[in-house]
């Protein structure tokens, strides 16, 4: 029999977690002598009460549903793919290439274009950990993490020396063409008399990764590759007697998952700064282990917690800004939450598994 | 009127996992100097009933009686302080240690190790000449026969004193003559007035060697009986709760064409040790060919070989084709599309994905069929209608395609396994322990299913440490030893003695006793295994 069911899984363990990653806050806060209702009231207001809010908390959560279904689907082939942000960087550099060197009649060509060119280089990215793997038995976790390092420094090298305008001070690409560029969610939801989502940086990428997520759950809960990758997540020593092959299956999971990473970049490459910048993932890499952790790996979970860090991100920008919090308190926040619905979700499993079985054995 | 203490004394024992009632009031006595059986098909509780007595798991409720003390076991400690030792059915040693350090671990005196380790030698000693438990102290357990690891075991437990021995399905891994053997050092124990209990599943073993037995099922204790006074139709019925066909009913086997075709197949593993040595064999159509031999003499890797996830030389055909042994050809699903099924030795490691639902684990192995496909996507309604189709016909239980595999008791767990593999009419089914961890009800059906795939004119590779098994269900059985076959017989000519002796690698009838013979075979395969090792 199953411990507890189901939705208790799905949905109370991440929910305590929440909570309790949220008195530990509020304690923190205290602790520096400010007011944690008052801050929470200034996150929500911040994050959520206004249309520009809410371009921002959905900016951030585009970046990590990106990230977090990279993170995701290698989980189901038991792999852990911490390279999510080099493999992001290197997007970045597919998103630059396809941008400025082909012309681009309009931003939905480009997109798709820069679609192909992102996944492309993000999963290019991710082949040679992957491969390394299947072949050689190298560990991912050690080889994707310093594959991050290394497309860091060649990202910077890149940058600097190759594409950097002449003349121009900061390591950057020019501009991209103006027909490349997205429209935005004030764009596409603002009338004449009304402006929406004054400022924020959300864009039509941000429905591109939630047709992400529905293809993700598509591909692992309804074709035969997601029906493999799982099994070899679940008992690789079934699925070599089934037929599956391990090196195959290992490469191809990261290829999607480093494509997925890599997609990552059209968000904050093409539709915020329209140009190629140095650390534009700003974490989102790592950010989506703890979102893929906390929903469970399944895309409608990610989805919802994309959705929570890309609040718990404006709101603690509004805090920083508006409050004597200090900016690091903030990411102090921010890791509590990863801390308990990520590492420590055993702690809060455990005793909620003993209370469904007094439940059960009392029923029984 | 005096009367001797019951060594062992439970009273009201239970325990329960969840909704789970493994352990419901037992209460049982084990007389001191006795040897008692418990028997009980798996998962009726016999393991959890032991591991509450070595204080693995704490009983809900219940009292425990030593030597007529009241006693509560909170670890395994506190067992051994109470006399009791316990050989487990996997062993519990240090592969790269040598016999004596295995016996000193955990019963170190201090910290240095030199005086132990001389007391140790010095008590290996006695305790050989006492029970004839003759081992090498200095050797290297990883090279020592399974045989002599068990004897390891059983001399950690009387080196920390015990009087109470608790053995769990010690004959799972011997050959016959090596069961005698460790019968023989069991019966002397019990002269020494040493208590014993044998957890088993082979009637004949409690027959054999009990003075009491012990039946459990589903968690409850249903008899206690005198050995003298029952007899093993009696036993298997209280197992069951039914009467139950202990011997497959078969017609005689009519050979038809060689389906498989096996020569010189060899396979070297990972560390460079050669497994298979050059086997031949062949198995016809309507036919069953029983590979027989003590686990880890070759026959998985043959399996392996055959189903498609190990590389191996040689010739095999199939068909009278010649099938590849390497490369992207010789994979489970090449092997598969060639009609060959495979029923593998360890259903929870290979045969299901325990975390998938009972319909993908159908799927599982024929996820290509054109059947479960439409478009792109894989076609999960038709994959479930076939689920419940199959799940009727082999009588699942519970039959409910959308209940994770891990829910199914072993004897379900293997019906949708041999369900899946027989269901597409093979030409050759490979099976491996067909009925390893699986209750006696389903046993009979597995097999009979096994002997109808045969009747309808199929070739069956079947594999099984159960000489029973191999000798109810075969038509030829080979005996494999070392990577070799050592000989073959027809089932109907030949007998437990026979291939017991051939299992030990020994063909020819021995002009000395043989259990000698047996030693002096064991002894020279340990040498080699060590040469090897060094």
């Amino acid at each position: 029999m199953d411990r507890m069911p189901h939705w208790a899984d799905a949905v109370l363990v991440p929910l305590i977690s929440l909570i309790l990653a949220a008195i530990l806050s509020a304690l923190v806060i205290i602790g520096i002598g400010e007011d944690p209702v008052a801050a929470f009231n200034l996150m929500v207001e911040g994050a959520l009460m206004r249309s520009a809010g809410w371009g921002y908390t959905l900016y951030y959560a585009t970046n990590f549903m990106f990230t977090g279904l990279a993170v995701a689907v290698a989980f189901h082939a038991r792999m852990f793919n911490i390279g999510g942000e080099g493999q992001a960087t290197l997007g970045g550099l597919g998103v630059a290439l396809v941008l400025l060197y082909i012309p681009w009649p309009h931003w939905s060509l480009a997109l798709l274009a820069a679609t192909l060119g992102a996944a492309a280089f993000g999963a290019i990215w991710a082949f040679i950990p992957a491969y390394l793997q299947a072949k050689r038995g190298s560990h991912i976790v050690i080889t994707t993490i310093m594959f991050n390092f290394i497309a860091a420094a060649f990202l910077n090298y890149v940058l600097v020396n190759l594409l950097r305008p002449q003349g121009a001070m900061d390591p950057a690409t020019e501009k991209f063409p103006e027909a490349t560029h997205l429209p935005t969610f004030r764009d596409m939801f603002s009338s004449a008399e009304t402006i929406m989502f004054r400022g924020a940086p959300a864009n039509v990428t941000f429905f591109l990764a939630v047709i992400a997520c529905l293809v993700v759950w598509l591909l692992l809960w309804r074709t035969r590759l997601g029906y493999e990758i799982r099994a070899f997540g679940h008992s690789e020593s079934a699925a070599k007697y089934a037929g599956i092959s391990p090196v195959r299956i290992t490469v191809i999971a990261m290829l999607i998952s480093g494509a997925l990473a890599g997609m990552m970049a059209l968000n904050t490459t093409q539709g915020e700064s329209e140009r190629l910048i140095l650390n534009a993932t700003e974490g989102a890499g790592f950010i989506g282990i703890a979102v893929a952790l906390m929903g469970r790996s399944h895309p409608f979970g990610v989805f919802l917690a994309a959705i929570l860090f890309g609040f718990l991100f404006q709101g603690g920008a509004e805090l920083a800004l508006w409050t004597n919090i200090p900016r690091e308190l903030i990411v102090v926040i921010q890791a509590l939450v990863i801390l308990f619905t990520g590492a420590l979700d055993n702690m809060v499993r455990m005793p909620l598994e003993r209370v469904f079985l007094a439940l059960r054995r009392k029923e029984g | 009127m005096t009367q001797t203490a019951p060594a062992i004394e439970l009273k009201g024992i239970s325990k329960a996992f969840g909704p789970v009632q493994a352990n419901k009031d037992i209460s049982i006595r084990v007389m001191p100097g006795t040897i008692h059986g418990i028997i009980g098909e798996n998962g009726a509780g016999k393991s959890t009933l032991m591991s509450i007595l070595y204080g693995f798991y704490k009983a809900d409720a219940g009292e425990i009686f030593i030597q007529g003390q009241k006693t509560t076991i909170p670890d395994s400690q506190a067992a051994i302080a109470a006399g009791i030792g316990m050989v487990f059915q996997h062993f519990k040693l240090v592969p790269n240690f040598t016999v004596l350090e295995n016996v000193i671990l955990g019963a170190e005196d201090g910290e240095l190790l030199k005086p132990s380790l001389a007391k140790a030698r010095e008590a290996l000693t006695d305790l050989a000449a006492e029970y004839e438990l003759k081992i090498n102290p200095d050797a290297v357990v990883e090279t020592l026969s399974v045989g002599h690891q068990q004897r390891v075991e059983i001399l950690k437990a009387l080196y920390r004193q015990a009087d109470i021995l608790i053995l769990d399905e010690p004959t799972g891994v011997l050959t016959p003559a090596e069961a005698d053997q460790l019968f023989r050092i069991l019966n002397r124990l019990r002269e020494e007035g040493k208590t014993i209990i044998l957890i088993t599943h082979k009637l004949r073993e409690i027959m054999d060697i009990t003075d009491t037995v012990s039946v459990m099922r589903r968690g409850e204790m249903t008899a206690t009986v005198k050995t003298a006074e029952t007899d093993p139709e009696a036993l298997a019925e209280l197992m069951v709760g039914r009467k139950v066909l202990l011997r497959v009913d078969k017609q005689p086997a009519e050979p038809g064409a060689p389906i498989l075709q096996v020569r010189g197949l060899r396979v070297v593993d990972g560390d460079g040790v050669e497994r298979l040595k050059g086997i031949d064999l062949e198995v016809h159509a309507g036919e069953i060919l029983g590979i027989a031999g003590v686990a880890g003499n070759g026959q998985s890797e043959l399996l392996e070989v055959l189903g498609g996830y190990r590389d191996a030389t040689g010739e095999v055909r199939l068909n009278g084709d010649v099938i590849d042994l390497t490369g992207k050809k010789s994979d489970g699903q090449s092997r598969r599309k060639r009609g060959i099924a495979h029923v593998p030795e360890d259903r929870q490691r290979e045969g299901l994905i325990m975390d998938y639902h009972a319909w993908e684990n159908v799927a599982f192995g024929y996820h290509h069929d054109a059947a479960y496909q439409s478009g792109i996507l894989m076609n999960n309604a038709a994959i479930k209608a076939d689920t419940e189709r199959k799940m009727e016909k082999f009588d699942v239980r519970p039959p409910d395609p959308n209940l994770a595999a891990k829910n199914f008791s072993g004897g379900n767990q293997q019906k949708i396994v041999v369900a899946r593999e027989i269901e597409r009419n093979p030409d050759l089914l490979l099976v491996g322990q067909p009925t390893r961890g699986v209750d006696i009800g389903a046993i009979e059906f597995i097999h009979q299913q096994i002997v109808s795939l045969r009747e309808a004119g199929k070739a069956v590779l079947l594999v099984s440490v159960e000489l029973d098994e191999i000798l109810s269900l075969a038509d030829r059985v080979a005996v494999m030893f070392d990577g070799v076959i050592m000989g073959e017989r027809r089932a109907s000519e030949t007998d437990e003695k026979e291939l017991g002796l051939l299992m030990a690698g020994i063909t020819e009838m021995p002009d000395k006793p043989i259990i000698d013979a047996v030693e002096e075979q064991l002894a020279a395969k340990e040498a080699r295994e060590a040469k090897q090792h060094g």
